[in-house]
């Protein structure tokens, strides 16, 4: 069992009590909420006629069906518009602190947690939604619930949660030219597997993450729920406290030595123990890209896409009904893998880091005209700065659209679609069978700066080569 | 308290694959009615039906498999989003209990608060028990929690869970809303004690 790890000791300083059945009830410190997986939760909680316990610690935003190519209410999705209502009324009567799409900070939940400095070291964080172990990129404990449990946040600022194990992965050395954090994550995912994580918080560190800006330490976190880990996180340090002074929700400068004293106390040390660990070398990374429906399943941009002789026993079934839906021939190069629509967003890959890393690729090209260009910031923050920059005029005239603020195609809730059979290049986290709107729909995960690539060449290619 | 679970007891329907994502037990499209009412109709949507609603090819559209109440799956099930809709979907188109050989956490944790049991058995134990109710649907299948063993007609096979999940379905505490509230002084307590719950300022 781990000891002192930063796990373990926001685990216990959360622990509320001991539950009979042997969970422990933790204090979730931050709430964070949008529109999909709670109205059902306040349903129940009218229903039993109860206040929200901490109504100041759980903060809204809408996000996942928020049409992105305009503003105009009622939106056309009849749905989508009494799901927008519901929420909007919940937080009214339950007086949550609410960003919404007139706020100018609406944006995915993910990325507007910590662009407010909501998100901070330290913490407990739930919400519903499974990428929420991005958080963790700040020293807490993120994760995903479900609606359920989003309701018991709401009754009592708290969960039964059962401990898990930790496994501290490393990564060392500077990233090789044309590699991303995106690279970074895909390459644990395929060698830890997805499933490898149940059980487990991962803890990322190493001199390649130490070197990270906070955007790419999220991208990181991100996606630690796609390799199995409900948590993924990272131990704070000054980039860390830098990133966050100064943010509408940082503490105040009154209080800011106070705070940083807190976070210097909370982090793994010399003397953690691990359940388990695991060592990367940076040196032999390339850029990554998935071909089948995990996103376990990928290689590097010089490889073929696997045959079944490579894959073990037990991955056998997954990888032929990855062949199948795909429609892919194994051992056929995954360069020049033609793509239909290009999505560069997500709360994986959608902040400005990302856009201007898109930009750089895009800046005085052109993507094909058969392939569908969109490019959807993650906030509406994001949205204004990548505009103060010229980076939306980069986009434009490259041939992109440049949309409004959500999840857009990274789950198809909103109209941005796939239609039919289309193949996807996409920064989002996910390549699940029929993910992006379309029960036929593929999708290839890769980087901000390979899918802008996949974007000029109108198939799958090494953005080494154009840049 | 919620009803105390021990044994569940029916037929099942085996669902081949490993790494079966919530987004295929659900697809997101379902996801935008603002209650779980209907979810129990659009499990498996996808795999199970044709764009025009004509039925696939699907253990779920087979006779014998309609009216199964228990699901035997494989590897990682429930891998992927954190939807309680897909629990939902699950529960409410009538299964009680669910086999497998892993599930992921958010799943299983989800289905637990909504009383519907996940337990798991070993690959082999899998494969008997998915070739057993191929070969015939009717078998009777009863999961005994107390007894961590699951029945297929005569032949019995260990099965697995934490000890605190089964603790919370025998003795009927698996929704712990009740249990956490009971507990709200000692929230605000802890809360107390975290300096960034009370803004740095003490």
């Amino acid at each position: 069992m781990s000891k002192y790890t930063l796990y373990d000791t926001l685990w216990d300083s959360h622990r509320v009590a001991t539950l009979p059945s042997g969970q422990d009830q933790l204090l979730i410190g931050l709430h964070l909420i949008h529109e999909v997986t709670t109205p059902q939760a306040f349903a129940a909680l009218r229903e039993k006629g109860l206040a929200v316990a901490f109504p100041n610690r759980t903060f809204a935003t809408m996000d996942h069906i928020i049409p992105t190519d305009t503003v105009a209410r009622p939106y056309k999705d009849s749905q989508a518009e009494s799901m927008a209502q519901a929420l909007e009324n919940n937080v009214a009567d339950y007086g949550i602190p609410f960003f919404g799409p007139s706020s100018q900070q609406q944006g995915i939940v993910h990325v507007v947690g910590p662009e407010l400095g909501l998100t901070q070291p330290g913490m407990t964080i739930a919400c519903g939604d499974s990428h929420t172990s991005t958080h963790g990129a700040f020293g807490s404990l993120a994760f995903g619930i479900g609606t359920t449990e989003v309701q018991h946040v709401l009754e009592t600022q708290s969960l039964a949660l059962s401990r898990l194990k930790v496994r501290r992965i490393t990564f060392d050395g500077p990233l090789p030219r044309g590699t991303y954090a995106k690279d970074v994550i895909l390459k644990i995912i395929q060698t830890l597997g997805v499933k490898g994580g149940i059980g487990y918080a991962y803890e990322f560190g190493g001199t390649t993450l130490d070197a990270m800006s906070m955007e790419e330490r999220m991208t990181i976190c991100n996606m630690s729920i796609e390799g199995g880990a409900r948590i993924g996180y990272i131990n704070p340090d000054e980039t860390t406290y830098a990133y966050i002074k100064g943010r509408p929700y940082a503490p105040s400068d009154a209080n800011w030595d106070k705070a940083v004293a807190y976070w210097n106390t909370i982090k793994s040390t010399d003397q953690s123990e691990y359940d388990d660990v695991v060592h990367f070398n940076a040196a032999d990374l390339e850029p990554m890209v998935t071909w089948g429906i995990t996103p376990g399943q990928s290689v590097s941009i010089s490889q073929s896409i696997p045959t079944l002789q490579d894959i073990s026993g037990s991955d056998q079934k997954t990888t032929e009904d990855a062949y199948a839906y795909m429609k892919i021939t194994p051992g056929q190069p995954i360069k020049g893998l033609k793509v239909n629509v290009v999505f560069i967003g997500s709360c994986t890959n959608s902040r400005i880091s990302d856009l201007r890393e898109a930009a750089r690729i895009l800046e005085g090209k052109t993507v094909q005209p058969t392939v569908k260009t969109i490019i959807v910031p993650g906030s509406q923050q994001v949205k204004a700065q990548a505009e103060a920059e010229g980076l939306d005029k980069i986009f434009q005239a490259a041939g992109a659209e440049w949309r409004n603020a959500g999840c857009s195609m990274c789950l198809a809730m909103n109209p941005d679609q796939l239609v039919g059979d289309q193949v996807c290049a996409s920064t989002s986290n996910r390549n699940f069978m029929g993910r992006q709107g379309s029960p036929t729909g593929r999708t290839l995960l890769m980087s901000p700066a390979m899918a802008a690539a996949a974007a000029i060449a109108g198939f799958v290619t090494d953005v080494r080569d154009i840049v | 308290m919620t009803p105390i679970i021990t044994k569940i007891a029916g037929t099942a329907v085996p669902i081949m694959g490993n790494d079966i994502d919530t987004d295929r037990i659900i697809p997101a499209r379902f996801l935008k009615e603002i209650t779980f009412e209907h979810m129990g109709d659009y499990l498996f949507a996808d795999a199970r039906f044709e764009p025009d609603g004509s039925p696939k090819d699907h253990p779920l559209n087979t006779d014998g498999f309609k009216n199964a109440t228990i699901m035997v799956v494989g590897r990682n099930f429930g891998c992927g989003s954190s939807r309680e809709h897909a629990p939902q979907s699950i529960k409410r188109y009538g299964i009680r209990a669910l086999i497998g050989e892993s599930f992921s956490e958010i799943f299983s944790g989800n289905c637990t608060s909504i009383g519907v049991p996940t337990v798991t058995a070993s690959e082999s134990t899998i494969q008997a028990l998915q070739e057993i109710i191929t070969a015939h649907p009717t078998t009777p299948i009863t999961i005994d929690l107390d007894a961590r063993k699951v029945s297929a007609g005569d032949r019995k096979f260990p099965i697995t869970l934490p000890d605190s999940r089964r603790h919370s379905f025998v003795t009927g505490t698996w929704d712990s809303a009740a249990l956490l509230l009971s507990n709200l002084d000692k929230v605000r307590h802890t809360a107390n004690q975290l300096p960034y719950m009370t803004g740095f300022s003490n």
